[in-house]
C-alpha cells in the first residue's frame, strides 16, 4: 500500500495555441470539410454502391443540375441565412436563442392570417404592408418573452426558446384547423391562389426576393455588430456581464432590445416563407432551419460574412443529399446523416485552431508537433 | 368524467420514454455536461434496437424466436447504439472542448437522421421481403405484463399491467436519485458539475466522471426509445413517430429540478398532458381545441422554469458549471 509510483510523463499534452492567423484557421476548416467530405462519400458509397467520385457529382446535380434547381438552391439558402444572421447578435451576448423555428413559425402564421383575413377585401398594397408589420411584430414578441424572463430573472433562456417553439407550432396547428381548406382536410391549402391577394411581388423572378433580403439583412448586421454602439454594448454584455454592468451598459435593456431584432428578423424570414415562397402556412414549414441555423451561426464564429458560405455548404449538402436519395430510392433523412457527419468533422476542427498537441520525446523532452 | 382506469396506464406508457430521457440527462447535467442531443440519442437507441430485433426475427422467419435472446439482442444493440453516441458527444466537447449546444444539436439533427434513415431504408438496404418494420413478435416479449396483471381488477391495471422497461426505468431513477444524494460516487459527481477545477484539485478524475456520466446517460435515454417502439408502438417503427419527445424530457430535467426521483411522478404527469387532449371533451366542430389543449406540457414546463428561477433557490439551481467545458490549464 505504501509503494509509491513517479507519475510517468504522458505521451502528449495539450496546450493553448497563440493566436492563429487567419489564413492558417481556414486551413484547418477546409481540411476538415475536405476529410468530412470524404467520409459522408465513404458512407454513401457503402449504402449505395455507387462510386465516389459519381457521389460529389450527384451532389452537384441536386443543388445545381439545371436553372431552377439552382435558384432554388440560392433560395433556400437565403432564408437559412437570414434566420442565422437573426440568431447571431443574440449569440453574440451569450444568449441561447434556439427557438429560431418559433419566431419564423410565428412569423409565417402572421403574414398568412393577413393573407386569409384580408384578402379580397383591402386593396393589395395595404395587406402587403399589414403582413410585413404583423409578421415582424409576431416574430419580435416571440423573441421578447423568453428575453424579458432572462432579464428579470435570469431564467435559461435555451430551454424557454425550445419551449416557445412548440407553443408556436401548436398555435399554427389551432389555426391550421380554424382555416382549413376544404373542411377536414387539415392543411389549409395555397391561399388566394385565384387573387394572388398578399402575395409578396416577384422581384425580376419568382426566387430573387429572398435573396435580395437576404444580401441587405447581412449587410445590416455586419455594420450593426462592428460600427454601432448597439453591436459594441452587445459583444461587452458576451464577454462578461459584470464588466458591462461596471462600465454602466444596462444589461437587461440590452438583452431585451437585443431579441427584440433577433425575432423581428425571424419574422421577416417567416413573412419570405409563406408570403413569398409557399403561399401557405403548416406547422412543418420551417423545416427546422431554426436549429441548423444555431449551427449555422456558431460555425461562422458569428462572421455575418462567413455565414454566407456556412450556410451555402449546409444547403449544397441538404440539396445534394436529397437527390442522392431520390437516385437511389432511400429515405430523405439521409441529408440529416451526412450534414450530421460534416458538422461533426468541422465542430472537432476548432479544437486545432485553439490548441495544439505537444509530444513527450524519448529523454524527456518535449517538442512541438 | 375522465377514466382514470383507462388513463392512469396510458399516461404511464406516455411517462416511462420521458423518465428515461430525463433520467440520462439527469445524469448528464450532475457531470456539468448539457447535453441537447437527447432526442437524437433516443432516435439511436430506438432504431439500434429495432434494427438488432429486425434481423434476429428474419433470423427466425417460421421458427420459434428464444425469449431471452428476442429481448436481449435488441436491449444490447440499443445500448451500444446510445453508448457510441454518448463517446461521440464526450470527444467533442469533453476532449476537444467543443461547443456543447452546438455539438448536442448537431447531434439531435444526426440522431434523427439516422434512426428515420434507417427506419425508412432498412428494409431496402437488407432485401428482406416484408412490406413494413412491424416486429410485433420482439414487441410481444417486451411488453408482456405480469402474470396476475389482469386479475387483479383496476389495481392491476394500474400498477402492474406494463412491459418490464417500465418497472425499469423506475428503478433506475430511484437508484440514481440514492446514487447522487448518498454515495462517495455521486458527491463526486456532483463536485464536477458544481465546480470542476475544485473537484480536480481534491484529486477527482474529471475527464472520466464527465465521460462516464454522459455515456451512461445516453445509454440510459436511449433505453427510452427502445420502450417507445418496442412497447408503447407495438414494434412498429413509423418514421417522427417519437416526435419531440427528446426535447420534452430535457424540459423534464429542469422540471424535477435535477432530481430523478421526483421525475418518476412528473414524467407520469407530462405523460398525461401529452395525451390529455385525446380526453377533453371538444365537440364534433371544435376539432381546433385539441391543438390547443396539446400545448399544456409546454407551457406547463415554461411556467416552472420561469417559478424556480423566480424563487432563486440555492437546492433548486443547474449544477454550476453546465454548459461549459473544462481545461485544466485554463484558469
Amino acid at each position: 500500500m505504501s509503494k509509491t509510483t513517479t507519475p510517468r510523463e504522458p505521451l502528449f499534452h495539450i496546450v493553448k495555441r497563440d493566436e492563429l492567423t487567419a489564413k492558417q484557421a481556414t486551413m484547418i476548416r477546409v481540411a476538415a470539410i475536405i476529410i468530412g467530405l470524404i467520409v459522408c462519400a465513404i458512407i454513401t458509397t457503402i449504402l449505395t454502391g455507387d462510386n465516389p467520385i459519381k457521389v460529389y457529382q450527384t451532389i452537384f446535380k441536386g443543388a445545381f443540375g439545371t436553372t431552377r434547381k439552382t435558384w432554388i438552391t440560392l433560395q433556400n439558402m437565403s432564408i437559412l441565412l437570414i434566420i442565422s444572421l437573426a440568431l447571431t447578435p443574440a449569440f453574440k451576448m451569450q444568449f441561447w436563442n434556439i427557438g429560431g423555428e418559433g419566431q419564423v413559425l410565428m412569423g409565417g402564421l402572421a403574414a398568412a392570417s393577413c393573407m386569409i383575413l384580408m384578402g379580397d377585401k383591402l386593396p393589395n398594397a395595404v395587406i402587403i404592408i399589414a403582413m410585413i408589420v404583423s409578421s415582424i411584430v409576431a416574430g419580435a414578441v416571440w423573441g421578447l418573452i423568453p428575453a424579458i424572463f432572462k432579464a428579470k430573472w435570469n431564467t435559461n433562456e435555451t430551454l424557454a426558446t425550445l419551449m416557445m417553439n412548440y407553443i408556436a407550432t401548436q398555435l399554427v396547428a389551432y389555426f391550421t384547423i380554424l382555416w382549413e381548406v376544404p373542411k377536414g382536410s387539415g392543411k389549409i391549402g395555397i391561399i388566394n391562389q385565384d387573387s394572388h391577394a398578399g402575395w409578396l411581388p416577384e422581384v425580376g423572378n419568382k426566387y430573387l426576393l429572398p435573396i435580395i433580403i437576404a444580401v441587405l439583412i447581412t449587410v445590416f448586421i455586419y455594420i450593426y455588430q462592428k460600427y454601432t454602439k448597439h453591436g459594441y454594448e452587445i459583444s461587452v454584455v458576451g464577454e462578461s456581464e459584470n464588466t458591462a454592468r461596471y462600465i454602466g451598459i444596462k444589461v437587461e435593456k440590452v438583452i431585451i432590445r437585443t431579441m427584440l431584432l433577433s425575432g423581428a428578423i425571424c419574422g421577416v424570414a417567416g413573412l419570405l416563407l409563406s408570403g413569398g415562397i409557399n403561399h401557405t402556412i403548416t406547422t412543418t414549414i420551417v423545416d427546422g432551419q431554426g436549429f441548423t441555423a444555431v449551427m449555422v451561426s456558431w460555425l461562422a464564429k458569428f462572421n455575418p460574412i462567413t455565414m454566407v458560405a456556412t450556410s451555402a455548404l449546409i444547403i449544397l449538402m441538404d440539396r445534394g443529399a436529397g437527390e442522392i436519395s431520390t437516385t437511389f430510392g432511400l429515405n430523405e433523412s439521409f441529408a440529416d446523416i451526412l450534414t450530421g457527419v460534416l458538422l461533426f468533422f468541422i465542430i472537432g476542427c476548432e479544437f486545432f485552431i485553439r490548441y495544439k498537441l505537444s509530444f513527450r520525446k524519448s529523454n524527456g523532452k518535449e517538442v512541438k508537433a | 368524467m375522465i377514466d382514470l382506469v383507462a388513463f392512469i396506464p396510458r399516461a404511464v406508457q406516455q411517462g416511462v420514454p420521458l423518465l428515461f430521457g430525463s433520467t440520462g440527462e439527469t445524469i448528464t447535467e450532475k457531470s456539468g455536461n448539457l447535453n441537447l442531443g437527447i432526442p437524437g440519442v433516443m432516435y439511436v437507441g430506438a432504431i439500434s434496437g429495432v434494427i438488432g430485433s429486425f434481423f434476429y426475427e428474419q433470423a427466425c422467419t417460421g421458427s420459434e424466436m428464444n425469449g431471452f435472446l428476442a429481448i436481449t439482442i435488441p436491449l444490447l444493440c440499443s445500448l451500444i447504439g446510445s453508448l457510441l453516441m454518448g463517446l461521440l458527444y464526450c470527444f467533442l466537447t469533453v476532449t476537444l472542448r467543443a461547443n456543447q449546444n452546438v455539438t448536442g444539436l448537431a447531434m439531435t439533427t444526426f440522431g434523427v437522421g439516422f434512426g428515420n434513415f434507417f427506419g425508412g431504408s432498412l428494409i431496402r438496404i437488407s432485401g428482406a421481403d416484408v412490406p413494413s418494420i412491424a416486429l410485433s413478435r420482439t414487441s410481444g416479449y417486451f411488453s408482456k405484463a405480469l402474470p396476475f396483471a389482469s386479475s387483479l381488477g383496476g389495481f392491476g391495471k394500474i400498477f402492474l399491467s406494463y412491459g418490464f422497461l417500465a418497472y425499469v426505468s423506475i428503478i433506475i431513477a430511484l437508484y440514481t436519485s440514492y446514487l447522487f444524494k448518498h454515495t462517495r460516487v455521486g458527491l463526486h459527481l456532483r463536485s464536477v458539475g458544481e465546480s470542476p477545477a475544485t473537484a480536480d484539485a481534491a484529486g477527482v478524475n474529471v475527464i472520466l466522471y464527465k465521460y462516464l456520466a454522459t455515456c451512461i446517460g445516453c445509454m440510459v435515454a436511449g433505453l427510452g426509445g427502445l420502450y417507445y417502439v418496442m412497447d408503447y408502438a407495438c414494434g412498429v417503427w413509423s418514421n417522427d413517430a417519437f416526435g419531440d419527445r427528446g426535447w420534452l424530457a430535457i424540459a423534464l430535467v429542469i422540471f424535477t429540478i435535477w432530481k430523478p426521483d421526483i421525475g418518476i411522478l412528473s414524467s407520469i404527469l407530462f405523460g398525461g398532458l401529452y395525451i390529455l387532449y385525446l380526453y377533453l371533451p371538444t365537440g364534433m366542430d371544435h376539432m381546433e381545441y385539441k391543438e390547443l389543449y396539446k400545448m399544456l406540457p409546454y407551457i406547463v414546463t415554461m411556467i416552472v422554469l420561469v417559478i424556480t428561477s423566480m424563487r432563486n433557490k440555492r437546492e433548486n439551481q443547474p449544477p454550476a458549471s453546465l454548459g461549459t467545458n473544462y481545461f485544466r490549464e485554463e484558469r
